[in-house]
């Protein structure tokens, strides 16, 4: 008895390896997506979104005929908040799924976690994620936005409206290491000063003693790189202390909704750059949350992750459509042409050829104290330039890197 | 800077680590000390505490009354795992430790299924008030309030009721505890369920001042933990002058050099205190005590 689920599972195995070895087959079937992203665990609550944000997309490309007539599939794994899952579920879908693309990842950590294995089996990924900016990879394709357009956008009006003194409070890994080395160099290049700056290891929730650190400064705002939902607890604690400082933050709203989870005022006064949230009052975006919670009426929030997918599924629709086929290169080819548009939730984006990066319409979103949305500024069409300044040319080559702006790539 | 706001804010910021470290630890430290049950599912008693209490505030429930609801379901469902699970492991450490851990991840992803990634809190009460030119959180001081309070509360329980006497009794004598005629198991039943209430308790307590996760009982891990490593068996000789010790480490290092070097303090002490006397401070003062 013992001998029979061994040998049904060779057998699976065998006619696995077997379809998946005749190509020419699968060119009929369908396109598979491969979607890791965290439906447990700690980013939960922000990444959920996303895959309903997928399922929406593929369902309506679906059910107007799927991509150049093939119907998409999706190929769904739940990474647990968890990077060596992450590792693992990516091994999965690229060698044993055999999937066209795949769309992962939520942290940074998890992102650099996987990026070498899309590299290592020539796999192509879509990261719908705002992040620290400079990966320079050709395998990855990048909807979320970058520094240069959360940080060039928000830091100069903060310094304009509330003055120069600026403290940065950050969340110690890559994303809040790299974000608080932009934010320096912005507040320098724009003439303020650094009053503070203090990075909190991940899964603190104490913050009384960094409380009084901001207090005791002359700082005007405090900008909060704070990641997780331990670290969620500053807000809470400073209000609590009446700090009463205005906030800027890329991550906040944007993506946990702090302002919809928390007791008003905790988040009063913070402001956000982001290239969609809900509460964006434009037909476009009405029509995307409707359409939204017509499949999903539970969905507790519609942040910009879950416009960034969405807006990945109907790019890379385009990219095959247009190439006529799922190959990587011949898809890269279409995205070198440099207008592969999408006129979505969030306005018109386009990618970028050298970066593979996304350009976004920035919204200033500034959270009341009653905790509702009001968008004081909006910068149109800001581009992912930095990458490109500093020498990422994905058309020429592929260094398969992350840069920052104290260690740009090699001059060529 | 005058003389008074100074040293308030060093005794504000001592008292916000030691409270933190007390009233976290509390509940392990009982659990440990009086039955020597390593109890990793300690984190989610406290993540029962607080969504009972922030559910109940948000209900209409005055907080102090919501935080003894936390507190009191937290104690029952103590109470109910330890006549499930724990009861058929105590002469069994290692298993009780896995058996632990296994209640807090199905815990843990229990509430993830069923309550969702989030809750929202009940806010701080009290509000702020300002000493010199800075403002405190008046609660953050009601909490030092309460970490005094819980050390004296257990004291009293422990070494004047008749409760107390048959539990210390039975933990350092079960066969003539039961000889004479003590319900030993029953004390092991209560005193689990006290340690889990007071880890509700934590829980509550903390609720109104932190957002409200399924993991949010890993951020207490930490601390709790090398708290009771560092103190040993016993919560009034050993968890309550660690507390102190710890909070001042903790509290000058954060005040000096920021978050992470607190943190790793607290780690490089329990790593000394591991190294220099294994059972902790309550073994080395008693030792020093004959």
């Amino acid at each position: 008895m013992k001998k029979n689920p061994n040998r049904h599972l060779m057998a699976a195995m065998l006619a696995g390896t077997c379809i998946a070895g005749l190509p020419a087959m699968a060119q009929d079937g369908p396109i598979k997506i491969g979607v890791l992203e965290d439906q447990s665990g700690d980013f939960a609550a922000a990444t959920n979104v996303k895959v309903h944000a997928i399922e929406l997309a593929t369902k309506e490309i679906n059910d107007a005929g799927g991509i150049d007539g093939r119907p998409i599939e999706l190929v769904i794994y739940d990474t647990q908040s968890d990077n060596r899952r992450y590792q693992e579920f990516m091994r999965r879908v690229l060698q044993q799924d055999q999937v066209d693309v795949v769309f992962a990842g939520f942290s940074s950590a998890s992102r650099e976690a996987y990026r070498p294995i899309v590299n290592q089996f020539d796999g192509l990924a879509f990261y719908n994620n705002q992040y620290e900016g400079g990966v320079c990879d050709a395998n990855m394709i990048v909807t979320g936005a970058v520094p240069e357009q959360q940080f060039s956008t928000l830091i100069p009006w903060m310094m304009e409206e509330y003055g120069p003194n600026v403290y940065t409070l950050a969340a110690d890994y890559n994303f809040g290491q790299i974000s608080a080395e932009w934010v320096r160099q912005i507040v320098d290049e724009q003439g303020g000063t650094m009053v503070g700056e203090e990075f909190i290891p991940l899964g603190v929730s104490q913050f009384s003693q960094t409380i009084q650190n901001i207090q005791e400064s002359d700082a005007d705002f405090v900008v909060t790189l704070l990641v997780g939902a331990a670290q969620a607890s500053y807000y809470e604690q400073a209000n609590a202390s009446n700090v009463d400082l205005p906030m800027a933050s890329s991550v906040n709203v944007g993506q946990g909704y702090e302002h919809k989870r928390f007791t008003p005022p905790s988040l009063s006064q913070m402001h956000v750059t982001t290239n969609y949230i809900e509460e964006i009052d434009t037909p476009a975006s009405n029509d995307f949350v409707e359409r939204f919670r017509a499949m999903f009426p539970d969905e507790p929030y519609i942040n910009q992750e879950a416009a960034n997918s969405y807006i990945g599924i109907n790019l890379y629709k385009q990219m095959v459509e247009r190439a006529g086929s799922t190959d990587h290169d011949e898809i890269r080819a279409v995205l070198g042409e440099g207008d592969v548009c999408f006129d979505g939730p969030s306005g018109n984006v386009c990618l970028d050829p050298q970066s593979q990066h996304m350009s976004h319409t920035i919204y200033l979103a500034k959270v009341e104290e009653d905790h509702s949305i009001t968008f004081p500024e909006v910068w149109e069409n800001i581009e992912p330039y930095w990458l490109g300044d500093a020498g990422c040319d994905l058309t020429q080559n592929d260094p398969s890197a992350q840069y920052t702006p104290s260690n740009p790539p090699p001059a060529q | 800077m005058e003389f008074f706001p100074a040293s308030f804010s060093i005794f504000y910021q001592f008292g916000n680590a030691f409270a933190f470290l007390v009233i976290s630890c509390a509940g392990l430290a009982v659990i440990f000390g009086m039955m020597g049950i390593i109890n990793l599912a300690h984190g989610e008693f406290i993540m029962c505490g607080a969504y009972v209490t922030a559910s109940t505030a948000r209900a209409g429930l005055p907080l102090p009354l919501a935080i003894a609801c936390g507190a009191l379901t937290a104690a029952l469902v103590g109470m109910v795992l330890e006549r499930t699970v724990i009861r058929h492991l105590y002469h069994r450490p290692l298993d009780s430790i896995i058996a632990t851990w296994g209640i807090s991840l199905i815990a843990t992803q229990a509430v993830l299924i069923l309550l969702g990634p989030s809750m929202s809190g009940t806010g701080t009460p009290l509000g702020s008030t300002l000493v010199g030119e800075r403002s405190y959180s008046i609660y953050r001081l009601v909490l030092f309030a309460s970490a005094v309070g819980l050390l004296g509360g257990l004291y009293l329980l422990f070494y004047r009721t008749r409760f107390g006497v048959i539990a210390r009794a039975t933990i350092q004598r079960p066969e003539m505890a039961r000889a004479l005629g003590v319900d030993t198991r029953r004390v092991y039943g209560l005193t689990f369920g006290l340690g889990a209430g007071l880890a509700g308790l934590a829980g509550g307590l903390y609720a109104p001042t932190m957002t409200m996760v399924p993991t949010m009982g890993a951020t207490f891990i930490v601390e709790s933990f090398v708290t009771v490593v560092v103190g040993g068996a016993d919560i009034f000789l050993g968890a309550a002058p660690a507390a102190a010790i710890l909070a001042v480490i903790k509290a000058a290092l954060t005040a000096w050099y920021g978050q992470l070097f607190g943190q790793i303090g607290l780690l490089v002490a329990v790593i000394v205190v591991i190294r220099v006397m294994p059972g902790g401070l309550s073994a080395f003062i008693k030792r020093w005590q004959r």
